[in-house]
């Protein structure tokens, strides 16, 4: 059987890809393009930590085909910051402390920016039941909501105090 | 996985002549929340997926007269952001909504929920409580049958091969006629639903039910239009005797089964607490569209 | 030194961002499947589809003749391990059983055991390679329960294991691995003594640690036998030792390089896929990877014990607890090893107990072998013992809290299972919870308080340090703990502390096996305590170092120099004859006064000290459908000292969930045939982020002295009373009380729904 060969944006640039039909975009990623910073817990979309962003939509990369990726534009957590520049999700989610082991991180940044990109002022409620899809075995989310409500103040051109010392 | 062969037609023709020209099983494929879970579980073992997304109009929501018309592909997060959609049935968004987590609204489609067929699927109650359509495409043409036929038990649905689901209809909604769906899980996202419940009431200027209808979902091979529960509620107000007969008829129509979601003495009492709590709130939203 | 005045430290208890954080929030940190090697094949695993099941054959010829599978290995790669190399080192686990839980010896112990594993060009292929492995199996009876295992007529997992603990030595065979037994005073007069007495008994189901990453591993072994291990663990040394024994290999042969880790909570303590991954690599002569799936994950790797636990307290009118008996049986899985001793133990841990007496039993069963969890053992014992406690103080009507200032360990108590009590923090625990805002705010109707107290003895032993200063004056300081929770940061505060250098300056690093020297493995909340100490010392030495150097520089005596504020200083009669020298200085003249200046220490740390922890949990109940909201929840835990603080909070919050979650939701599901229903994250609901509120924590800190800084284990603790902190909130809001865990919806609506009229109408 042959390859598919794909064609698309991954954080802002070009590429091409080829792939087998049954390969998901999260193996494509790791496997073929080498980008291992989305992360397999369950390859069955209920942890969240393959998180990417498609066409603007937060999705699970382990339930999307390779294929699928024809034509779209794809972030990952490899392109959340600017070069050296972190997106106020990760620099509030250093600050906080919002991170143990760190694996399901990479989900969450994905998964919190595309929150802050179409929500910027969301409650604590609001922001637990958007990354609901997020799971997290180390830090009981209590750090990574305050780090997101304060990475949204940011945004919002405030200045909330840093726990970092 | 397990390999497949994959297209990605740009007519619902080509579409129709793929699913059917298959040799072996060919299953479509819109949002793959439940498809890819089922290709790496080896529950579903197809030679080929038929991707519809490409085909224009699978995604996308438009009105029709006194009708909406949401495209079979269309993501769940494009249905909860329609304000109209919202407005007109926001039992519907609801259910729509309580499927999975943030990133499966980014993908999953409500032709997908439906031909799932499971019977814990949550936008597919709100749905047939508001009377809706499926237009199905195939090799005999098309067809538009009321969403409920398309189910008929767990994993199984009237399709034949070369179907495929291509648009749902739903008529509008009239004055002081509004719905809610509500669902109980254990925890507050992410799990099937252990029952779930759709109300769709229409209501006279005094608050008085004049046409209802009652979907439980979970408590059976498909879901049950309670036609007895609706019945509790025609020409009634939402009283607390109102109340009480709903309930008893939500439980008596439930035939569910015991798993490792829930027993059948736990599902039977929720199916009545679902249905008391969901009329309230379609109660309400009703009487405030006047 | 001692550094245990805390007006002193400048760095130790600030909160700056972890060294290796900006990785983990780019995605560029590695975990264990994210390296790949040339030629790389990608391994797969057979497992057994029966619970309990003797192997008759394995054929595995059609594999092998798949076009891309390199390689297949069975049991028969692996050599048997004579009795006396069965344990390595001071590592507690028995590596015959280990062997034979990585790969299945003449029967399948439990569904998914693994039978069988390939190694092939392509994941798709290694797959397709397992279906043309022909198993033949002859399906014995299986045994689940851990009553049930422990009846004289359950089919037996092992036909050579005997009760210990026991006289006089059993002669049948019995699936009781051992019987421990702790006691003080004499129980039976003690429980004559009492006014009150209140005996029950509690359930509990198998949960797993839940971490997010699954196991992964890449290995490739050279055709001179040197291999490289690229895992995530929780220890290296632990990897490099145990794949060499299993495997058969030299200790040196292997090296074993620790990836980032997503997650272990004890359940990574141990290898399952790295002597597979060796033996494929070896016999293909190819790097191999394996990633388990998490599938295969909740099949195949091993919960903590489901159990049963029995307790009874005796108490005068006035509270005083005048005895207590505990009988524990808890499930071990397919091999000995449950954790039910340090349950026997840490659950009356708590309490000053005049008559005591506490029986564990150790029961095989057909799962996969207990992995350790999080202070195993104590948060069952302790659900059981903390809930009985409450039954008493409502029997009593005594708060709950008071019954526990009455009863609590103070200095100077002595513990059922022997210590005495010096240097603890607990009835601090209970100031600090009379004391909090969170006890003093008012419940709404359908609401309900609980509080639970717990203990974790914590963990010394071996650790490893290296403290290098470069030579621009830059600090790299080598340590052989992987970093599960932000511990890299924990050393890079200690070590800038000690040299007086900024916190930016010191790169703490997670050496390989061939990098530093052998470190047990992080676990046991060890590693802040006892990684800690190691590196401190190392700086330490290497202040030596530096003093030495200065007087070089100076050409004065070496005593006539001190060390103050990350500077030497000429001191007695030279004191002001020169400036003083700055770590930088000294460093770029290294090679000039002696050579590279580095120093290494090796230490078995002794002294650590135990943990001991209060929380409160208020729940509001839906009656109608059994759901359990959790409102509001505080830990107020001895922490010692936090050397960061963030990171201390975080291991509270981390562990409170994880109770919650057991205390809910979790639980293993089986069917009639031993087969696990729910193994994926769909049905085995762990909390998620709108299931819980904000988690308060409250630090008392009551230095240990025995570290340089006062450190306690803190990541242990915090786990062992949710559960029971849960129990007793939903008894307080319902009137109901819950002895099963765990406490799901249906189960309370069915517990409402029985109970009879005359106690509601009471409540």
């Amino acid at each position: 059987m042959s390859k598919h060969h794909v064609s698309t944006v991954i954080n802002g640039e070009p590429k091409e890809f080829l792939c087998e039909a049954q390969q998901t975009l999260l193996d494509c990623l790791r496997d073929e393009m080498g980008l291992t910073g989305s992360k397999e817990g369950c390859g069955s979309g209920d942890c969240g930590a393959c998180s990417v962003i498609c066409d603007g939509k937060v999705v699970c990369s382990c339930l999307m085909l390779g294929v699928e990726a024809e034509g779209r534009t794809i972030i990952t957590v490899e392109g959340v910051a600017e070069g050296e520049k972190l997106h106020p999700v990760q620099q509030k989610f250093l600050e906080h402390a919002a991170l143990q082991c760190g694996f399901c991180t990479p989900g969450f940044i994905v998964a919190a920016k595309a929150l802050l990109d179409e929500n910027k002022n969301p409650t604590e409620e609001e922001t637990r039941y958007w990354l609901a899809g997020n799971l997290c075995r180390c830090t009981g989310y209590d750090k990574i909501i305050r780090a997101v409500l304060d990475a949204a103040a940011v945004m919002r051109g405030e200045n909330p105090p840093s726990p970092a010392a | 996985m397990p390999r497949v062969s994959y297209t990605a037609p740009t007519t619902i023709d080509d579409a129709v002549k793929a699913l059917a020209a298959s040799a072996g099983l060919a299953k479509v494929l819109s949002g793959g929340t439940d498809l890819l879970v089922q290709l790496k579980s080896g529950r579903a073992r197809p030679e080929l997926i038929v991707d519809t997304k490409r085909i224009p109009g699978m995604i996308g929501i438009r009105e029709e007269g006194d009708t909406f018309v949401i495209g079979g592909a269309t993501p769940g997060v494009m249905i909860s952001a329609d304000e109209r959609l919202v407005k007109a049935f926001p039992g519907i968004v609801e259910g729509v909504d309580l499927i999975g987590s943030t990133q499966i609204q980014g993908r999953a489609s409500i032709a997908g929920n439906l031909c799932n067929a499971s019977p814990a699927a949550d936008s597919v109650p709100p749905v047939i409580a508001a009377r809706g359509t499926a237009v199905v495409a195939g090799p005999n043409g098309r067809r538009e049958v009321p969403v409920e036929a398309i189910v008929t038990g767990p994993g199984q649905t009237s399709l034949q091969k070369g179907e495929f689901v291509v648009e749902f209809r739903i008529p509008k909604p009239k004055p002081r006629q509004s719905d809610a769906y509500l669902r109980f899980i254990p925890r507050t996202e992410m799990d099937i639903a252990v029952v779930g419940c759709a109300v769709n009431v229409t209501l006279d200027a005094s608050g008085t039910c004049t046409d209802a209808r009652v979907v439980l979902g979970a408590v059976a091979p498909t879901q049950i239009i309670c036609a007895e529960a609706a019945q509790a509620l025609i020409g009634h107000k939402l009283d607390d005797e109102t109340l009480q007969k709903l309930d008893s008829a939500a439980r008596g129509s439930c035939r569910p089964i015991s798993d490792k979601r829930g027993t059948i003495e736990y599902r039977i009492k929720i199916a009545g607490v679902l249905a008391r709590r969901a009329a309230a709130i379609a109660f309400e939203r009703a009487a405030a569209r006047a | 030194m001692s550094y245990l005045d805390k007006s002193a430290l400048r760095l130790v208890g600030t909160r700056p961002i972890r060294p290796d954080g900006v990785d983990k929030v780019t995605g560029r940190a590695n975990f264990g499947a994210d390296m790949a090697m040339p030629g790389m094949l990608w391994g797969r695993i057979k497992r057994s589809p029966h619970a309990h099941a003797r192997i008759v054959s394995i054929n595995v010829d059609k594999a092998l003749t798949l076009p891309g599978v390199k390689a297949v290995t069975t049991r028969a790669d692996f050599p048997d391990i004579p009795p006396d190399k069965r344990v390595i080192g001071a590592a507690p686990h028995n590596l015959w059983d280990l062997s034979r839980n990585c790969m299945a010896q003449g029967k399948a112990l439990y569904e998914g055991h693994a039978v069988a594993a390939v190694a092939a060009t392509s994941p798709d292929i290694a797959e397709q390679a397992l279906d043309l492995i022909e198993v033949q199996y002859e399906v014995l009876p299986h045994v689940m329960d851990v009553e049930a295992a422990m009846a004289p007529d359950a089919p037996l997992l092992h036909d050579n294991v005997f009760t210990a603990g026991i006289e006089p030595k059993p002669t049948k065979p019995s699936n009781i691995t051992k019987m421990v037994r702790f006691a003080k005073g004499d129980v039976e007069a003690g429980f004559k003594e009492a006014d009150i007495i209140v005996e029950q008994r509690y359930t509990t189901k198998p949960v797993h640690q839940g971490y997010i990453e699954p196991h992964a591993c890449l290995v490739s072994v050279g055709a001179d036998g040197q291999c490289t291990i690229f895992s995530s663990s929780q220890g290296q040394f632990m990897v490099r030792a145990y794949t060499s024994r299993i495997c058969g290999a030299d200790i040196a042969s292997i090296r074993a390089i620790p990836a980032e880790i997503g997650g272990g909570f004890g359940g990574k303590t141990i290898i399952y896929l790295e002597p597979l991954a060796y033996m494929l690599s070896k016999k293909s002569g190819r790097p191999v990877k394996m990633v388990m799936s998490r599938e295969e994950v909740f099949r195949a790797t091993g919960p903590t014990s489901g159990a049963v636990v029995e307790v009874k307290l005796g108490a005068k009118k006035d509270g005083h607890i005048t005895a207590a008996r505990t009988v524990l049986k808890y499930q071990a899985g397919a091999f000995p090893g449950s954790p039910v001793q340090q349950g026997c133990i840490c659950s009356l841990a708590v309490y000053d107990l005049p008559n005591a007496e506490t029986i564990g039993y150790d029961v095989l069963c057909n799962r996969a072998k207990v992995a350790a969890y999080r202070a195993p053992g104590a948060p069952i014992g302790s659900f059981a013992v903390e809930s009985c406690v409450d039954e008493l103080a409502r029997e009593l009507r005594i708060d709950p809290l008071e019954l526990r200032e009455i009863n609590g360990a103070k200095e100077g108590t002595k513990a059922t299972h022997g210590p005495t009590w010096v240097n603890i923090g607990y009835q601090k625990t209970l100031e600090a919870a009379r004391a909090s805002e969170h006890l003093k705010t008012p419940l709404k109707p359908g609401q309900g308080r609980g509080i639970a107290s717990g203990y974790w003895h914590n963990a010394g032993g071996e650790s490893s340090a290296a403290c290098h200063i470069n030579e621009d004056g830059t600090v790299t300081v080598t340590e052989g703990h992987p970093d599960i929770g932000g511990s890299r940061a924990s050393m890079a505060l200690m070590v800038a502390e000690v040299l007086g250098v900024p916190f930016e300056n010191v790169r703490p690093v997670v050496g390989d096996t061939t990098a530093i020297g052998f470190s047990a493995s992080t676990g046991g909340s060890r590693v802040t305590f006892a990684g800690g100490m190691a590196v401190t010392q190392a700086a330490e030495k290497v202040i030596v170092e530096l003093k030495k150097r200065a007087a070089v520089i100076w050409d004065i005596s070496p005593e006539a120099v001190e060390w103050k504020d990350g500077k030497v200083y000429p001191a007695g009669p030279n004191a002001g004859s020169f400036e003083p020298l700055s770590l930088s200085e000294i460093a770029g003249k290294a090679a000039r006064t002696g050579g590279p200046i580095s120093a290494e220490v090796q230490i078995n740390a002794q002294g650590q000290g135990p943990g001991f922890t209060t929380h409160i949990c208020d729940v509001e109940v839906d009656r109608e459908t059994g759901y359990v909201k959790i409102l509001r929840y505080t830990a107020i835990q001895d922490v010692g000292r936090a050397i960061h603080p963030s990171y201390v909070e975080g291991q509270m919050q981390g562990g409170v969930a994880q109770g919650v979650g057991w205390a809910l939701n979790e639980e293993y599901v089986y069917d009639k045939d031993g087969r696990l229903e729910n193994p994926g994250f769909l049905d085995y609901r762990v909390p998620v982020a709108s299931d819980m509120p904000m988690i308060d924590t409250i630090m008392i800190e009551v230095p240990n002295p025995r570290h340089p800084f006062g450190a306690r284990g803190v990541g242990e603790v915090p786990i062992v009373p949710p559960m029971a902190a849960v129990a007793n909130a939903i008894a307080d809001a319902t009137g109901i009380r819950m002895r099963d865990l765990p406490m799901s919806p249906p189960k309370l609506r069915a517990a409402f729904d029985a109970e009879p009229p005359a106690r509601a109408a009471a409540e």
